[in-house]
């Protein structure tokens, strides 16, 4: 076996797949787990654990896969990680860990991600989750928000003893991963119920249909109904348009309401009374990986699908994986072009959609070379659907209804990042309504700190 | 779980539930609407909140039959639980928040057209009910289809019905009563239009030219109703606007109509095909 190269991984057949939402990546047995594992070089300073926001134990963890001890294996991961099997799949391990392996100054880095999967998913399999729980301590918790950074939280706060409810304002729990992250990519009866099923086994409460802001505010909630302290994990939801021509259309949605229609109310499935629309040909505007799930999904809803992306596939956002699986699976990729105009018909529809050709100029402040337009180049594609995958922004519900709680010029809740603090006392926040649009390990990642951050203010101190 | 302490049936196709749920009846106000889903496989349907009682932490919610999720929901009887009901979404009327001696000085008219009637109720119980002169129209196709009479009689200053047909109180559409009513000298300060787009597109367009400043409470697709999707935007006064959040109230004179009305129309053939398969059941 080559040993510059990674145990090769199990796949659909990107011909089937796209008429389904069966996971696409199969994941690694135990006996491909362990060959994956006997690549890593167990580095005395590994330079993995630094690339990983959260600081899992990575070379200790694939010691144990080598040996057979998922258990192990599991233990150690689960000291760092809350959400393993969704991180194992979702996290962008080519930035992150995997970037800085050793291994990839050769030949292909070790398959971080697929064993931590292989590891998470064994737990879940075999039942066995880290439940050392501290007996109550009386004490209440709101945590709004059920998205990686609120059930982390919560997780975190129960196993101290502190009585959790979560607020969710959907009638689902798990925020973006079961609204915005297709199962095709995240399983959700197989791994995030699981992951939520087993944050409830912890004693947390999870009272859904409840808009805070608007069916109970902050301040209600530690004045009048005995939280001691409360959590803000409400994510970046409030999606961008560009303001060009035609944009307000019929069929030119939002990735996120695209997305939510497929996935939280399952549009397009036999029993779903949710709408959703099919088009024959659809572009997609953006390259990041809400781009691509909304690619992908309206592929497997039947369309041609084009993605409009302004830089060049150098400096796509998107995981590498899943571009390359997008690819695999037919979606054509116009880069280097950005939208104009959406052109529209007598009856007010899509039609097609006007771009101009980009190139790239110098460096802008984020180090990536800014597309500037090409003259007069401008031509159409002809679709009659439009998704804008543009990013995404804080929701300002929570900010304009609590008092003394600042949010930054962005809307961004203003917290410590140590400990998660907002400007307000007892108040903490933490993942996307904080940064911005980020990702699930570092929203996890606030979760577990503010966690900390609560018990010190609540414990005063004791750790 | 929500149970529907009392479910009535108004018309043929309207519907109306009394539902329990103690947070959303505790900070409700006029104006606002919430989300609610029939069961498992319920499409996420914006209402109305049409009156709300605190002390029973009880709201009301009026719904006409028009797809395959209305019509599930109207197969609920009391007793029966509503699976999902998110709320109080959206902002309140302005009024709510005006001071009640500007308030007692205006005088509201109201204009509301068949299942419009149930989000006009509150907010002329909660005006008359802090002593504003509030007069209103509803208005119909037809008898058969008349609701909330004697409710909306307990509490306008005045009311008027209108059919189209004649067949119950004034012949002619609302806009045609407005004219009347102004014509013979009454005045208006504001005017409040809740019911079908294209009426409150056609008051809107009238009160323009009577110059009387004019609410219209706009009901587009929605689908989180929390600022999440956009499915509900809207260009009012040139800018795009987010009804669940920015809304569901606007100006009447600013709402692009037309607009709004091709955006209603975007689902359109998936939702009757739905709605065929549901009602062949
Ligand atoms: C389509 C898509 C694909 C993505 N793919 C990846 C990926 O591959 N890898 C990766 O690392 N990251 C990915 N991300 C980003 C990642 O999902 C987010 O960074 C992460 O979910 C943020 O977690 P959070 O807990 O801060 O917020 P969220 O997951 O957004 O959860 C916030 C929750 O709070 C709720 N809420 C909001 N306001 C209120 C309120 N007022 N009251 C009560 N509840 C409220 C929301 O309904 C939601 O459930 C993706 C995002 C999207 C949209
Ligand atoms: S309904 Fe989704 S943003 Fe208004």
């Amino acid at each position: 076996m080559d040993k510059q190269k990674q145990v090769p991984i199990r796949m659909e057949d990107p011909v089937l797949r796209v008429k389904c939402f069966t996971e696409v990546c199969h994941g690694y047995n135990q006996e491909e787990a362990m060959a994956e594992a006997n690549r890593c070089l167990e580095c005395r300073n590994a330079k993995c654990i630094n690339g990983c926001p959260v600081a899992i134990d990575i070379p200790a963890f694939i010691a144990a896969v080598k040996k057979g001890e998922i258990n192990e294996a599991a233990t150690i991961i689960f000291r760092a990680s809350s959400l393993a099997a969704v991180c194992g799949r979702v996290c962008p391990q080519e930035t992150q860990c995997e970037k800085l392996c050793v291994r990839g100054i050769k030949g292909e880095p070790v398959a971080i991600g697929k064993l931590e999967r292989f590891v998470a998913d064994w737990a879940i399999a075999n039942d066995v989750f880290p439940s050392e729980k501290k007996p109550p301590n009386g004490k209440k918790v709101a945590v709004i928000g059920s998205g990686p950074a609120g059930l982390t939280c919560a997780g975190d706060l129960a196993k101290r003893g502190y009585e959790v409810t979560i607020m969710e304002a959907l009638h689902e729990p798990g925020g973006v991963l079961v609204y915005g992250i297709p199962a095709f990519r995240l399983p959700k009866a197989e791994v995030v119920e699981k992951e939520i099923a087993n944050i409830k086994s912890m004693g947390v409460k999870i009272e859904t249909n409840t808009v805070v802001g608007k069916s109970v505010t902050i301040d209600e909630l530690l004045e009048e109904e005995g939280y001691a302290a409360v959590f803000i994990g409400t994510g970046a939801g409030l999606p961008k348009f560009m303001g060009i021509p035609g944009e307000q259309g019929g069929g030119v949605f939002s990735a996120n309401e695209y997305l939510t229609r497929a996935n939280l109310m399952k549009a397009g499935t036999a029993n779903s009374l949710t709408p959703i629309m099919r088009a024959k040909s659809v572009a997609v505007v953006g390259g990041g990986n809400v781009a691509l799930d909304a690619a992908r999904t309206a592929l497997r809803l039947g369309s041609e699908v084009h993605i409009i992306y302004r830089r060049s596939e150098a400096e796509l956002p998107a995981r590498a994986e899943e571009v390359h699986h997008a690819k695999e699976e037919g979606v054509i990729f116009n880069l280097l072009i950005n939208p104009c105009e959406i052109l529209t018909d007598e009856r007010g529809w899509v039609r097609g959609i006007r771009c101009i050709k980009m190139e790239l100029g110098d460096a802008d402040e984020s180090g990536r070379r800014r597309p500037v337009e090409v003259k007069g180049s401008e031509f159409d594609i002809a679709v009659d659907m439009v998704i804008m995958a543009l990013g995404t922004s804080p929701n300002p519900l929570i900010a304009a209804t609590t008092k003394g709680l600042a949010v930054d010029k962005w809307k961004c809740i203003v917290a410590d990042e140590e400990s998660g603090l907002t400007s307000k006392a007892g108040v903490f926040a933490g993942g996307d309504a904080v940064t911005g649009a980020a990702t699930v390990i570092l929203a996890m990642g606030a979760g577990r700190m503010a966690a900390q951050g609560i018990h010190e203010y609540l414990m005063g101190g004791d750790k | 779980m929500y149970k529907i302490v009392e479910s009535l049936t108004l018309t043929a196709d309207i519907f109306q539930f009394e539902v329990k749920s103690d947070r959303i009846a505790k900070t409700c106000e006029p104006g606002q609407f919430v989300i609610v889903r029939a069961d498992e496989n319920g499409e996420r349907i914006p209402l109305t909140i049409s009156d709300y009682n605190r002390k029973d932490g009880t709201i009301k919610l009026v719904f006409q039959v028009v797809g395959a999720s209305t019509h599930a929901l109207s197969l609920l009887k009391t007793g029966d639980s509503l699976k999902d009901i998110a709320g109080p979404l959206g902002k309140c009327s302005s009024f709510v928040n005006e001071p009640q001696e500007n308030l007692k000085q205006k005088r509201f008219l109201f204009v509301a057209g068949g299942v419009g009637c149930a989000p006009v109720f509150p907010q002329v119980k909660w005006l008359t009910g802090n002593g504003v002169t509030a007069d209103v129209i509803i208005g119909f196709r037809n008898k058969s289809l008349v609701i909330m009479e004697s409710e909306m009689e307990e509490v306008a200053t005045k009311l008027y019905v209108t059919t189209d047909d004649g067949s119950h109180g004034y012949h002619g559409q609302v806009t045609a009563m407005i004219k009347e009513l102004c014509q013979a000298g009454q005045s208006y300060d504001i005017c409040i239009a809740i019911g079908p787009t294209v009426m409150m597109k056609y008051v809107a367009l009238l009160t323009k030219e009577l110059g009387i400043p004019t609410i219209v409470s706009m009901n587009p697709v929605m689908v989180d109703g929390t600022g999440m999707c956009g499915a509900c935007r809207l260009t009012v006064d040139g800018e795009v606007k987010f009804a669940c959040v920015d809304g569901p109230e606007f100006d009447g004179h600013m709402v692009d109509f037309d607009e709004a009305m091709m955006r209603l129309g975007q689902y359109h053939s998936e939702e009757k095909a739905a709605y065929r398969a549901a009602i062949a059941e």
